[in-house]
Parts: structure tokens; C-alpha cells; sequence
């Protein structure tokens, strides 16, 4: 793979995240597009930029590790990692088909290199907590990120993870919470307000850096800024829109979850050539 | 018939303390151990380690399916972690936790749950682990262990640092009668025969095993051949001693200081069905108990060795 931190050049690859994330979900007839494209500025930000890794070596020990918190979101990290070049990108395709390395939700059964089997949200801020407390005791310059939905930090779990990562300064964990505004059953606003975000971050002891999840710019920016800070750690707060890039999925609840038609897939790649 | 070993059954260390302790000396040879506790480490012992190694001793809060997830993320970072607290609070309220995070990708942390059973007295059942067991048992990948001594809680907390993969081990707040004199001898998947016998079996894990041994003492001034098993390692289990325990003595008592439904008894009984259908009695719980003394507990709720023996000659009528 070949790393860049040119702007244009990410959203090429950003452009063919999408692409591929629509087309595996039209293949598998379910998934979540909606915030698979939400995130994806945020993977190819650190996967092709900001983050520390060796697809040959995914076991190198400093490595940065990645923890999909929204499991359900599985298509664009699976896009992403298969551009990287650890997983095959010809099997995209196969997504939600049994046997296949792309299983509904991450599973570090099908793929090692994950860290962490996630989709029951909630969880994944806890886990990353701890494989970045391991790091810094073994004095390893890993970073841990974490992507967490916005529905899903309705959970209990990523509070009482909140304050053990600012009271523990686990400054090598980043939360990035991906604020698309929309949950399953609708607008996060009508579901269960989350709002004041950055407060609650920041009365939990977090650093909040709030910043437009589709700018490559302000996401490296933002990843510069956490990375530099060790009196507290940080939770990066991306504004994103649900179903990004795909005019008719942008801010429509109903492609949380459900698969666009065949037809919905030719006007989508359409947007996305 | 002289029984085949005596046993005195003095009072010794809570299984608790013997976690405690082993924890902090395990610290000290094995640079992988870190701990995590949910603000009970005066309580389940883990202070001890605490103590020694402030910087491989990770303070939760009362947040255990949090700590749960912490010790996932430590063990996928290659850390040998013990998470603990009582186990009412750390198997239930992190169960979604250690199944999801820990049990499904099979990883290598060591749940040590405390104060289990109703012999933790007088705090009553919002403290009582009765279904640790079950729930423990039903996750995939697992091992399970409930000793009943200080020495046999030494020597599981070894094997379970030694031994990849995630366990469950089950403690106790009350000082337990002294069974062992050796932390040798003991697996996963292994058991313990502390009395030979013919006639019958008496099975038990945790505080029960104790009380089986004095069953088995009063049935041998009757004439009767008990045999008793200390089932240590709930899963795996000792298959092998199970088969032979229907083969040889024909009936077979089970006693736990847990639910009888989803306990010992139940995967004892899905091998005596499957391999040597014999009668078979069970002394476990049938719900939720009371605040009292531990003593008057074991009494009120049926755990005394009084109880096995009212099973042992209910199984025997039924053998003959």
C-alpha cells in the first residue's frame, strides 16, 4: 500500500471506499450503508495517513490498532483494509456469506488482525482502553483509535469507559465518535438526545475536538492535535452525514439499515464515478 | 471399614484470601499478570497485589462491564489479566461482556468471582452469586473451577495463569475447612478423590466438598462405602471420574452451594446419560435466600452435610 498524506489524494481513495461499500452491500442484500459512509474520511484518514502500520506485519508489536466500536459499520473497514492490501479485495463481494472473511459484523475468528470481535455496541471503547494500557506499560508507542456511533454512546458502557480513560490518562486511546445524527429508528435527537456532546466529553475529562468527519484536512489536524496531547486524552467529535456521497441515502434513517436495489446501486455508483 | 483417609477439617483461609495471596506472589515471577478490581479489592484480596505492583493494577470503579472490557483489550495486548470482584456483580453485570468480548474470540482472561454462594451472609441476595455457574459454564471456550480449600485456590489460580484461554474461578468469603496438603495434583479438567468408596458417590465443588467429606464419615459408621469426589475443574469435567463413579458405586449425591438447575449436577447428570445411567440425587439451591449468618444459611437453605446425607439415603433406595 502506499501511505499519502496529499488531500486529493485520499478522497481519490475515499471515493473507492464508497464505491466498494455500496457495491458489497447491494451484493449481500443487507447491511448498514448509511454509516458505513459516514466514516469513511475518518478510516482512510488513518489508515492511509495518520496511522502506524505495516500491512506485511500485522503483527509488528508498535503497530496502531483500530477497534470499529459500530460494528455494524463493518463494510468500510472491510473496503478499507482489503485497499491496504490485508485482506482480498476480489472477496468484497462476499460480504455476509458464510465462510466469508467479511462476516456481518468485525470478527477477529475470520480476521486476526482486527483485535476485537465488535457489533454488540458498547464495548469497543473499554477494549481499546485496555489494549492502550498494556502499550504504555510495555512502553510501546502504539495509539489505539476507536470509532463509536453516536446511537451507540447512548450506552452505559462507553461512559464508565470515559472515565477510566481520563482518570487512567490512557492519552494513546482515541475516541472518535461519528455524528451522523441518525440511529435505527431515527434521528438520535428524537431517539435519546445525546446533546451537550462535547461537554459531556469534556466534563468526563476528554480533550473534545469537534470537526467536520468528511474534511481530510481537519481530520488530520485533529489526529496531529490528540496525538500531541498527553495532559488528557482526547475524543475526536466527527459531524458527519449519514449516507455520504450517495445523494438519496444522505440524511434518510431508512439507509441505516437496509440495501440499496440494483438500480439504487447504478444511480448510486453514478454519483460515485 | 476404616475410611481411606482422615480428614480433620480445620478451619483454614477464606478461597478469597487464598486468590489474594497467590495473585501477589504469581506477580512477582510472572511480568504478564496485571490486575483489574471494581472497588472491592479489600474484599476479594486483590490488595495484596495492589499493593506490591501499584503500576500492573488497574482501578475500575464500581464498573464491571467496563472492567470486563479493559481486561479483554489487556489480554489481546498479550497481558495475563485477573479481573475480579464479587461474583454476583462481575459474572451478571459483565456477562454480556465476557461473552461478546471475551468468550467469542476465545481470549486469554481470568474472571475471579468472590463472596459466591449465600455463605456470604448477612448482606443478603443482591450479593449472592447462586447462578455464577451456570452462567459461567454456558460460554463457549471457558473453563470453570471451584476450590475448595487454600490450596487448591492456589494451585487453580496457576493453572489458570499458566493456561491460555479464558476461565471462571469461584471463591468464597467464609474461612474454608482445610481439605488439601499440597497444591500438587490438580488440571483443568481434572478431579480429586478424597475417599475411596463402593456403594456410592457423593460429587461436590466449593464448601460442599467438606460437607461431603462429613457425610461420608457418618454413612461409613452405618456400614456404607461413600465414596467422595472434589469436582474442582465444572468445565471441562472429569468425564472419566464421572463414568467410573456410575459404574463403580451405581448412585451418585451432587452437592453445590449454587442453583441446582444449571450447576455441577447438570453436567455431571449429561454424562451419566449419555455414558452409565445410574440414580442420582442432587443438594443445590432452589432460589434466593435471606440475610443471616453464614451458618444459619447453610442451615436454613439445605448446604450442611446433614442434607447429603439425607440424598445419599434417598439415591440408595433407590440403587436397590
Amino acid at each position: 500500500m502506499k501511505k499519502t498524506s496529499n488531500v486529493a489524494e485520499l478522497e481519490a481513495i475515499a471515493k473507492q471506499v464508497r464505491r466498494d461499500i455500496v457495491t458489497m452491500i447491494t451484493a449481500a442484500k443487507s447491511g448498514h450503508p448509511g454509516g458505513s459512509l459516514s466514516a469513511v474520511e475518518i478510516l482512510v484518514t488513518l489508515y492511509f495517513d495518520k496511522f502506524q502500520h505495516d500491512p506485511s506485519n500485522p503483527d509488528w508489536a508498535h503497530r496502531d490498532h483500530f477497534i470499529l466500536s459500530k460494528g455494524h459499520a463493518a463494510p468500510v473497514l472491510y473496503s478499507v483494509l482489503a485497499e491496504c492490501g490485508y485482506t482480498p479485495k476480489d472477496q468484497l463481494n462476499h460480504l455476509r456469506r458464510l465462510g466469508s472473511l467479511y462476516q456481518g459484523h468485525p470478527d477477529v475468528r475470520f480476521i486476526p488482525m482486527l483485535d476485537a470481535s465488535t457489533g454488540s455496541l458498547g464495548q469497543g471503547l473499554s477494549f481499546a482502553l485496555g489494549m492502550g494500557a498494556a502499550a504504555k506499560l510495555d512502553g510501546r508507542s502504539s495509539r489505539i483509535y476507536c470509532v463509536l456511533g453516536d446511537g451507540e454512546i447512548q450506552e452505559g458502557q462507553i461512559w464508565e469507559a470515559a472515565m477510566f480513560g481520563a482518570f487512567h490518562n490512557v492519552t494513546n486511546v482515541v475516541p472518535i465518535v461519528d455524528y451522523n445524527r441518525i440511529q435505527l429508528d431515527g434521528f438520535v435527537k428524537d431517539i435519546l438526545d445525546i446533546e451537550p456532546l462535547a461537554a459531556k466529553w469534556e466534563s468526563f475529562g476528554y480533550y473534545p475536538l469537534e470537526v467536520d468527519g468528511h474534511d481530510i484536512a481537519a481530520l488530520q489536524a485533529a489526529f496531529d492535535d490528540a496525538a500531541a496531547r498527553t495532559d488528557k486524552p482526547t475524543c475526536i467529535i466527527a459531524h458527519t452525514v449519514k449516507g455520504k456521497g450517495v445523494s438519496f441515502m444522505e440524511d434518510n434513517p431508512k439507509y441505516h439499515g437496509s440495501a440499496p436495489t440494483a438500480e439504487e446501486l447504478e444511480k448510486a455508483l453514478a454519483e460515485l464515478a | 471399614m476404616p475410611l481411606s483417609t482422615t480428614y480433620e477439617l480445620k478451619a483454614g483461609m477464606a478461597t478469597r484470601e487464598a486468590f489474594g495471596r497467590t495473585l501477589a506472589e504469581l506477580g512477582k515471577t510472572n511480568p504478564h499478570v496485571v490486575v483489574c478490581d471494581a472497588d472491592l479489592s479489600k474484599s476479594t484480596m486483590t490488595h495484596f497485589f495492589a499493593q506490591a505492583f501499584p503500576e500492573r493494577f488497574f482501578s475500575c470503579g464500581i464498573a464491571e462491564a467496563n472492567m470486563v472490557g479493559i481486561a479483554a483489550g489487556l489480554a489481546a495486548a498479550g497481558k495475563i489479566p485477573f479481573a475480579s470482584s464479587f461474583s454476583a456483580f462481575v459474572v451478571n453485570k459483565g456477562f454480556e461482556q465476557l461473552r461478546t468480548v471475551v468468550a467469542y474470540p476465545g481470549l486469554n482472561v481470568k474472571v475471579v468471582g468472590t463472596h459466591s454462594g449465600i455463605s456470604i451472609g448477612e448482606d443478603g441476595p443482591s450479593q449472592m452469586s447462586i447462578e455464577d455457574i451456570a452462567l459461567a459454564c454456558s460460554l463457549p471456550g471457558f473453563a470453570v473451577l471451584s476450590p475448595a480449600d487454600e490450596l487448591s485456590m492456589a494451585a487453580c489460580i496457576r493453572l489458570a495463569a499458566d493456561t491460555v484461554g479464558p476461565f471462571f474461578i469461584r471463591a468464597g468469603r467464609p474461612k474454608a475447612k482445610i481439605i488439601y496438603d499440597s497444591a500438587d495434583g490438580f488440571a483443568v479438567g481434572g478431579s480429586r478423590e478424597l475417599l475411596a468408596g463402593a456403594d456410592l458417590t457423593l460429587m461436590a465443588h466449593g464448601l460442599m466438598v467438606a460437607e461431603c467429606i462429613l457425610a461420608a464419615q457418618t454413612l461409613d459408621a452405618e456400614g456404607v462405602s461413600a465414596r467422595v469426589v472434589d469436582m474442582y475443574s465444572i468445565k471441562p469435567l472429569d468425564r472419566d471420574a464421572v463414568v467410573r463413579a456410575a459404574r463403580e458405586t451405581g448412585a451418585i449425591v451432587v452437592a453445590e452451594e449454587h442453583l441446582a438447575d444449571g450447576g455441577l449436577g447438570v453436567r455431571v447428570s449429561q454424562v451419566v446419560a449419555q455414558e452409565s445411567p445410574c440414580p442420582m440425587e442432587f443438594v443445590g439451591l432452589s432460589g434466593y435466600a435471606e440475610s443471616g449468618t453464614p451458618d444459619e444459611l447453610l442451615d436454613k437453605y439445605g448446604m450442611r452435610a446433614s442434607n447429603v446425607l439425607a440424598a445419599a439415603r434417598k439415591v440408595l433406595a433407590r440403587k436397590s
